[in-house]
């Protein structure tokens, strides 16, 4: 298996945790509120699904504890940065602190344990191809992840609720002038990305590295936050960022692989290098922003 | 219009101007709120609450060995604290000291490492300087991000953190391992003319703590009695004002991210040429993080700070006692910090807002 092959193969499960955590955050982001908290969100539901997983709960017990916890957690964000009309940017940031904390709590004593991932499923034919044939042996999570990435494209760009979430989050005294319930879009909305990160740390803790180690999550939050960004507030776009990043960090394997002399340190801080140089190029697209940016990001509504 | 759940509960009403009572009291009432949270949670998990209690918040004044590393760590966190006060101020975020620290770490090393004998009072001076530089230029290219790029400064800075730790991990695993080190990652041990003065006899607490007062002082000055501290907090407070005026937005954001950056770089520079006498991979501790809580709780003002450096201080300590007096995992410093911050926010919101009881008699219109 060369290189390219590697990266084809894997580059879709490494994107799924960057993939969930930021279409979650899109959708709270596309409601008008910054949720800086993914990192501790992610962290948490890490930690929940793999206990749940290790006393023999089952994947499927394990997700849905994850996103559980993880939206209850973001329901917390939700009580003081909108219940209290709390600075976002420093709730979020507590949010984070507090769920890496929480994480490291309950995942003490499960410290270099392993579980057992998902088994993939092989798509017939396609997955025979040469080359991009692995592309198209995924575990079940991640067809469920391409599937949301539609779904929620589906829901901003065809139906009424998309539309509602956009008003509140463009100009939210004018969708609470004709009649929508400002605070209780954006507290669904906060609680749906919630959930989401909680997916995303699930998937990163139980299926692609089974083993439990406090920290796991390594930044994968921040940069999802920042592929929200990259992705324009797009779903379509967003899902190519997270390949990006999918790859990115496959790359560090494949060049130690390849026997590529390069420090370690460099390859593991080449997604948070990509990142950096990414969001550069994205953001000096004033327009590009000004364009698909949400209107009213992180102000408080005040009736 | 109809009637919606949220009617039950009491709303917020802005005050006609801001309290000063609730601005004060405030940070106790949080402090209060975070230990009796703390205190449950010890219960959940089975410790006994008085021995954390006395562990956490009386054992560090108790004996002065104990209070003496409480000033300790009050130096860092109050020197980056100030810092990035100043900038949360402007609205702008940097919430990458931690990176910052290490890299001022790095920098005041370079001459130790570099020049294990040489000699001289000049020494730990220019390290401090030297690293306060090194974290003055990580922060500008968060800087060079957002004014040039456009760039959003809470991300590029975190991931510049990110960055630098592993940077830090290259170093001590390559080119600055000590030799004769027994292949642990860390640098040689400084020598003595690369170390900060003692300041108390007997105590590991060193002249940096001085320097951390007189930032403190020279943060209050320039915030409270400077024109240029004066366009930043109009750039945080009313930012069309501030454009109007003629205040330049890229000049704020450079000078708050060179400020922060250059105060976390001091405070790494006193963390290597004080208590650790090396470079180690344990550098990157949470300060830069722990120190966002410390502004946020100081209500971002250089007196209030002094005293939340002192407060986050004690916790640290006592977290460390309670760890082994009541086998407290040390995780629950961190969720005791969360929960102080959240605690803060919610009573903050009392400065500008009040509650009004939903009444029987208003009626929906």
């Amino acid at each position: 298996m060369n290189a390219i092959e590697f990266i084809l193969a894997g580059m879709l499960a490494a994107a799924t945790p960057f993939l969930l955590a930021a279409l979650g955050e899109m959708v709270v982001e596309r409601a008008g509120v910054l949720n800086l908290g993914v990192e501790g969100l992610m962290a948490l539901g890490a930690v929940i699904a793999f206990i749940t997983v290790y006393h023999g709960g089952g994947h499927i017990l394990g997700f849905l504890a994850a996103g559980a916890a993880s939206a209850l957690l973001s329901l917390v964000f939700a009580f003081v940065a909108l219940g209290f009309r709390a600075n976002q940017v420093a709730t979020g940031l507590a949010i984070g602190i507090l769920g890496q904390g929480l994480s490291a709590l309950f995942g003490k004593s499960y410290e270099s344990l392993t579980i057992k991932g998902l088994p993939k499923l092989a798509v017939p034919g396609l997955s025979e191809i040469p080359i991009v044939g692995g592309l198209f042996v995924q575990d079940m999570v991640v067809w469920l992840s391409l599937a949301a990435t539609l779904a929620i494209w589906a829901t901003f760009a065809l139906t009424r609720v998309g539309l509602v979430l956009r008003a509140v989050g463009e100009n939210p005294k004018a969708a609470h002038a004709i009649g929508y319930p400002v605070i209780a879009v954006r507290v669904a909305a906060i609680a749906f990305g919630g959930m989401m990160a909680g997916f995303a740390g699930a998937y990163a803790a139980a299926v692609y590295t089974p083993l439990w180690a406090d920290g796991m999550i390594a930044g994968r939050g921040w940069i999802a936050i920042a592929l929200v960004v990259f992705g324009t507030w797009l779903a379509g776009r967003i899902f190519l960022g997270a390949c990006l990043f999918g790859a990115v960090s496959l790359m560090s394997l494949a060049a130690q692989a390849t026997g590529l002399d390069l420090p370690s340190q460099l390859l593991s801080s080449l997604p948070y290098l990509v990142t950096i140089i990414v969001l550069g190029i994205i953001s000096a697209d004033r327009r590009l922003l000004k364009l698909n940016g949400v209107a009213s990001l992180g102000e408080p509504f005040e009736r | 219009m109809t009637r919606s759940l949220l009617d039950l509960f009491p709303s917020l009403v802005r005050r006609d101007r801001a309290s000063l009572t609730a601005t004060l009291i405030a940070p106790p009432i949080a402090l209060a709120v975070a230990i009796l949270l703390n205190l449950l949670l010890s219960v959940a998990i089975d410790r006994d609450p008085a021995t954390v209690l006395h562990a956490m918040l009386l054992e560090p004044f108790l004996s002065w060995a104990s209070f003496s590393e409480v000033l300790l760590k009050t130096g860092p966190l109050l020197l980056i604290a100030q810092g990035l006060a100043i900038g949360f101020r402007a609205r702008v975020f940097n919430i990458g000291a931690e990176g910052q620290f290490v890299l001022g770490a790095i920098f005041a090393s370079a001459i130790p490492v570099w020049f294990p004998q040489a000699t001289g009072g000049w020494i730990w001076p220019s390290m401090l300087l030297l690293g306060a530089v090194g974290g003055a230029l990580w922060a500008s290219i968060a800087a060079f991000w957002r004014v040039r790029l456009n760039a959003n400064e809470i991300l590029v800075s975190l991931m510049l953190s990110l960055v630098a730790i592993q940077f830090l991990y290259f170093l001590l695993l390559g080119p600055w391992k000590d030799p004769n080190g027994f292949n642990f990652p860390q640098s040689v041990l400084f020598q003595y003319d690369a170390m900060v003065p003692t300041l108390i006899p007997g105590t590991r607490v060193n002249v940096s703590l001085l320097l951390a007062f007189a930032a403190s002082l020279a943060a209050w000055v320039f915030m409270q009695k400077s024109f240029m501290g004066y366009t930043l907090q109009v750039g945080g407070m009313a930012p069309r004002a501030a454009r109007y005026a003629g205040f330049s937005e890229g000049r704020a954001i450079w000078l708050s991210l060179l400020i922060g950056g250059f105060a976390a770089g001091l405070a790494g520079a006193a963390e290597v040429a004080g208590p650790l006498g090396q470079l180690q991979r344990s550098i990157p501790t949470g300060y830069g993080y722990a120190a966002i809580i410390v502004a946020y709780l100081g209500a971002l003002h250089p007196l209030g700070i002094i005293v939340s450096s002192l407060v986050m201080a004690v916790i640290y300590i006592g977290g460390d006692n309670a760890m082994v007096s009541a086998n407290l995992p040390i995780a629950v410093v961190r969720v005791f910090q969360g929960v102080l911050l959240l605690s803060y926010l919610i009573a903050v919101s009392f400065v500008r807002y009040r509650l009004a009881w939903p009444t029987a008699t208003r009626n929906p219109t």
